[in-house]
């Protein structure tokens, strides 16, 4: 691989593997707290999927940039302004309404995101392993949906606990959809789908689930974003503080 | 009534007979309501414990050292979820529900395992509790797999080839951080120190103060007693710590030749029953901070059961216009 090529591999395989490792982390945090039994066995499922992407990715990222000797190096030893995950994904939980409406939101752009690579990719590593993802997100997506739908109109408590989720993560919905002068790299070089490309199949799929829990679609603008250019919100260092504490503490040790 | 009276006492002969024959017995066979009791707080007390036991050690999910280190302790937390979820469905075979139960304990009235009212400080508790309380749990457990009960004993099959699977990871845990640095190793004794007497209370009391043991052998539901248990984890894991160069802190443990019929095993100190008692009545390190955990998860999940439950209805009502 040419080295320019390999840059736009390395940067676009890590957005993605920060992506998930991220959202792992926070549903993780779930397990043990959720609502029901069942809850507590699908939310430790779905961050094992989430962060099993994770390692897969940072794999790959590995096999293309000496510098980093495994996948661990990557996702626990690197400074917080090296992680390019979407602000989206490292919010704190809030409630479990909330929790499963950014998965929702996540997961079906995912689903979208991998079923483009299914086709289109020209990294054909990546071409593989996005069969197994695009049915993993496709599953977590449908998980969540069905809460949506739950949650939106189950009582008039729980809709309004859900318009608030609404109302909470929409600044963050732009900068899924950002499409800057990598996201047009990795495009024209066949490597991955431009985030807007994904728009209105996500949009359509979103807008009608809303629907059916009475729940309004938010308005997609570009507020708050940064996180692909490494810039992060406060919440970002406390879970940073939480993934790396075992790395920085016992430097150099096997586990 | 007499002859009620005579029936009653024949379906509960032909109960023991059956259980004698090695028969299983299913939900709906007559049984004797001490032996559907014992069964309902038993497997009752499992579910808690399978539950309560995700906080300890899902306490370090977020914290683990590595990628392969998490997704490990994630399944094995997931899976965890998973014994908790059909034990409590084998209980409701015996006629008692999940929301019961599960009401009980939160309001402290059910027991769980009291090892799981133990703290986590370190990662290395967490190749701990595989090792030793996965360890002493199969011990437990593979029996109950025998059981007259036929749910729990199907249940119990499929959670001890999993238990085992996370006994083997832990101890692989505690193997490798005792081959690492001076204070990897420094942290894996100090773990071993924490769990090794709790571990070996996880049997319960001595045959001589265990009330609910003749019955339960009687009714094949225990095969072993708590003593006789409790030997033969001591006789497993003491070689496994040689092996990896772990010390098992009982300054009066020997080889005993005598033990185990004459075949030998090791002799261990005093057990602190004070201490067991203790935990047991709800003082111990964690017990607090378990049940709080477990309210406050409920309690912030009701609107989401709430809503679940409002859902569920509204479909049934469009589904009956419908038709």
């Amino acid at each position: 691989m040419k080295s320019n090529m390999a840059d736009m591999v390395f940067e676009g395989l890590l957005r993605i593997a920060d992506d998930n490792l991220i959202l792992g982390h926070r549903t993780s945090e779930w397990c043990g707290h959720a609502p029901t039994l069942e809850e507590d066995l699908a939310l430790p499922n779905i961050a094992l999927d989430l962060i099993g992407h994770a390692q897969t990715l940072y794999c790959l990222a590995c096999e293309i940039n000496s510098r980093y000797k495994n996948e661990d190096q990557l996702a626990f030893l690197r400074l917080e302004h090296e992680y390019k995950n979407l602000l989206l994904v490292e919010q704190e939980n809030g409630d479990f309404g909330n929790t499963v409406l950014r998965l929702f939101y996540f997961s079906t752009f995912m689903k979208y995101f991998w079923e483009k690579v299914k086709i289109e990719c020209c990294y054909t590593k990546l071409k593989e392993f996005s069969e197994k993802a695009f049915l993993e997100t496709s599953y977590h997506s449908k998980y969540a949906s069905q809460w949506v739908v739950t949650l939106g109109d189950g009582t008039d408590e729980s809709n309004l606990k859900m318009s608030n989720a609404i109302a909470n993560l929409e600044p963050f919905l732009g900068e899924l959809f950002n499409n800057d002068d990598f996201t047009e790299m990795c495009s024209q070089n066949d490597f991955l789908p431009e985030p807007t490309s994904i728009f209105d199949s996500w949009k359509n799929e979103v807008k009608g689930i809303l629907q059916k829990g009475n729940l309004n679609f938010p308005d997609i603008i570009l507020k708050k974003r940064g996180g692909r250019k490494g810039e992060h919100s406060e919440a970002f260092g406390y879970l940073l503080s939480d993934l790396q504490y075992m790395q920085r503490a016992y430097p150099n040790s096997s586990w | 009534m007499a002859k009620e009276h005579n029936e009653k006492i024949a379906s509960l002969k032909e109960f023991q007979e059956k259980i004698d024959r090695d028969e299983k017995i299913e939900p709906k066979d007559i049984m004797p309501e001490a032996y559907r009791k014992t069964l309902i707080r038993q497997i009752g007390q499992h579910a808690h414990s399978e539950v309560v036991g995700m906080l300890p050690e899902g306490n370090w999910i977020t914290r683990a050292p590595t990628l392969r280190r998490k997704l490990s302790l994630l399944a094995k937390v997931q899976d965890e979820a998973g014994h908790g979820l059909y034990l409590y469905c084998a209980a409701e075979t015996l006629g008692k529900s999940r929301m019961e139960m599960t009401q009980e304990l939160l309001s402290g009235k059910a027991k769980y395992s009291s090892i799981f009212n133990y703290p986590t400080p370190t990662w290395a508790d967490i190749g701990a509790i595989g090792w030793l309380v996965d360890g002493a749990a199969i011990m437990n457990q593979i029996p109950l797999c025998r059981c007259s009960y036929g749910p729990y004993a199907r249940a119990m099959i499929r959670i001890c080839k999993e238990e085992s699977f996370h006994q083997r990871q832990g101890y692989e845990i505690m193997l490798t951080l005792a081959k690492g640095t001076k204070a990897q190793k420094e942290m894996a004794q100090r773990a071993l120190n924490r769990w090794w007497w709790p571990s070996v209370m996880m049997f319960g009391p001595s045959d001589a103060d265990s009330p609910n043991t003749e019955n339960s052998v009687k009714w094949k539901i225990k095969r072993y007693t708590n003593d006789e248990l409790r030997q033969k984890f001591v006789d497993a894991i003491v070689p496994q710590a040689e092996k990896i160069g772990l010390t098992v802190p009982d300054k009066d443990l020997k080889w005993d030749k005598k033990r185990n019929n004459g075949q030998g095993g090791y002799a261990y100190g005093e057990i602190n029953w004070d201490e067991f008692w203790r935990v047991v009545r709800g003082d111990g390190p964690m017990n607090n901070e378990r049940i709080s955990a477990k309210q406050k998860a409920w309690n912030e999940g009701s609107w989401v059961r709430a809503a679940a439950h409002a859902h569920a209805l509204k479909k049934q009502v469009a589904l009956q216009a419908a038709e």
